[in-house]
Formats: structure tokens, sequence, C-alpha cells
């Protein structure tokens, strides 16, 4: 299993800090590396959600990717945890679990956003600038 | 029983999976019913285990060359044996949850158990048949196994 990892220093000049949590290791770097919004930077991928509880306690991020089904402690439990910490918090929930249901209880739970797995580099970026657009975070 | 539109579904999942995460498309066969015995596996095996509204497995299984490829068509540049796992898994778990869009949320799937090698580890229940979906992508051959109550 995986652990959290913490990436060192707070993001300069008003870029928003941004945390992957998923517990497929190749979507996570696959998030990372195809990441083309400039004012976000990685800053803690965690492979479950008790991993991205503990690294948000430490530095809590503006916005987060978020897998649902996770060992340990799913995506819509870790949603409630982290919005009970930062209700301002940005959460996009990328998920395959491609039922109604669950995309609107998460959006309940206090999730922004919901992005279907599979999905192309392209619909990534759009998905995150959506929801920057929606919190008047404009790219 | 399976039904026929229930197999559509996993046919269409495992279509998109490959347009999509895989940046190819993928030839997906007439899915064929195993008969005797269990299906095949290949090298590496994702499983997931289904509850709730449906019980059975629902696995992915494929050989290390496709794989290898996989990860590279992704943009991946770890082509370690962990990624390969990962991956087998992680096809096998969105097949799965994309699923959902048709069987609905008691339709619940475990997150993925991996198997390398050793077929006898990738069991299917023995009283419902197999489904057996097969996969063809650029020179490599794959299988998506739906068993299903």
């Amino acid at each position: 299993m995986a652990l959290a990892s913490v990436k060192g220093g707070a993001p300069a000049n008003g870029r928003l800090k941004l945390m992957i949590c998923d517990d497929s290791n190749i979507i996570r770097r696959k998030i990372e590396r195809e990441l083309q919004i400039d004012r976000l930077q990685v800053i803690a991928t965690a492979a479950n959600g008790r991993q991205a509880v503990e690294a948000f306690r430490k530095e809590p991020a503006d916005v987060v990717t978020m897998d649902l089904t996770m060992p340990e402690m799913d995506g819509i439990e870790c949603v409630e945890n982290l919005v009970q910490m930062k209700p301002d918090v940005l959460i996009l929930v990328i998920s395959a679990l491609a039922d109604k249901a669950t995309a609107i209880e998460a959006l309940k739970k206090g999730a922004n956003g919901f992005l279907c797995k599979p999905f192309t580099d392209r619909q990534l970026t759009e998905a995150l600038q959506e929801l920057l657009r929606g919190a008047g975070n404009d790219d | 029983m399976m039904t026929k539109v229930e197999l559509e579904t996993f046919v269409e999942g495992t279509t998109n999976y490959f347009e999509k995460a895989a940046n190819q498309p993928a030839s997906v066969g007439s899915p064929y019913i195993v008969q005797d015995g269990h299906p095949a596996v290949q090298e590496f095996t994702g499983m997931i285990s289904i509850a709730g509204k449906r019980r059975g497995v629902v696995y992915f299984t494929a050989s290390r060359p496709m794989l290898t490829v996989m990860l590279m068509r992704m943009g991946e540049t770890e082509l370690t044996q962990d990624n390969m796992c990962d991956l087998v898994g992680e096809v096998a778990n969105t097949i799965s949850g994309n699923a959902r869009r048709d069987f609905g949320k008691d339709f619940m799937i475990s997150v993925p158990t991996v198997v390398t090698g050793e077929p006898d580890k990738v069991l299917t229940p023995d009283n419902v048949r197999s489904f057996v979906i097969p996969i063809n992508w650029r020179s490599h051959s794959a299988q998506l196994v739906v068993c299903l109550e």
C-alpha cells in the first residue's frame, strides 16, 4: 500500500493547492502529469481516504480530486471529513461509479463536481476549469 | 442469469475504456459462454467482487506485453510489475463501476483484487455460467469475464 505523499513547500504566487486522492497509482500519476492548469500545484497525493484526511490535516488543500471506491476509508466519507475541516474546499470526485444516485450523494456530502472514469486529458482539464469557474477562480 | 442487454453494458464499458483511457479503440468481440470449467486467465488478472442486487465476479485478464503497451499509451513511464497490477485492477474497477449506470447503486463493487499467474486463484462461482468478452487491441488479446447470478 502506497503512503500518502506530501510535497514540500507552499505554492507561491497565488497558486491553489491541489491534493490527489485515488487508490490507483497510475491514476494519481496521470492526473499529476496531465494537469494543465497553471493555477494548480499538487501538494499531496493519497491512496485512500484515511491518508487523505491525515495529509489534509497537516496542510489543507484548496482543491481535491477524490476517488470513491477505496480501501480503509471510501471517498464519500473522506469528502465529509474534508468539508468539515475546510468548508470552502473544492472537491472534484473522479470515479468509475456511473450511477446518478452516487453522484448526487457525493454532491450532497459537499463535493462540487463529478468526473466519470475513464476520462481523457481534455475532460480532466475541463472538469477542473469548471470547478474553479464555479468558485470564482477562473484560470 | 444475465440478459443480452446486461451483457451489452459490459461490452460498451470495455469499448469506452480503451477509447478514452488507452487512447486507441479496441475490437471487442461477441461474448461467449464457458460451458465447462473456468475461463482461461492470463498473466495479470484484476478481479472485482459483486454484491447487493447481483452477486458474482467481474475480471479483466491480460498479458504483460499488452499491459506494457497500454501503460505507454497512457503516458506512464514506470512500466513496473506494480503498475501492471494496478492497471488490471483499474480496468476491472472502471468497467464494473460504469455498469452501475444501468444496474443502479445496488450493484455493489469491491476494491480490486489482483492475481498474477496462478489461474487456480481466479475463481468464479461453480453454479453460474461465465461470459467471456474477447478484447483485441493492437496485436494483443485480453478478456473481460462476467459471472453474475
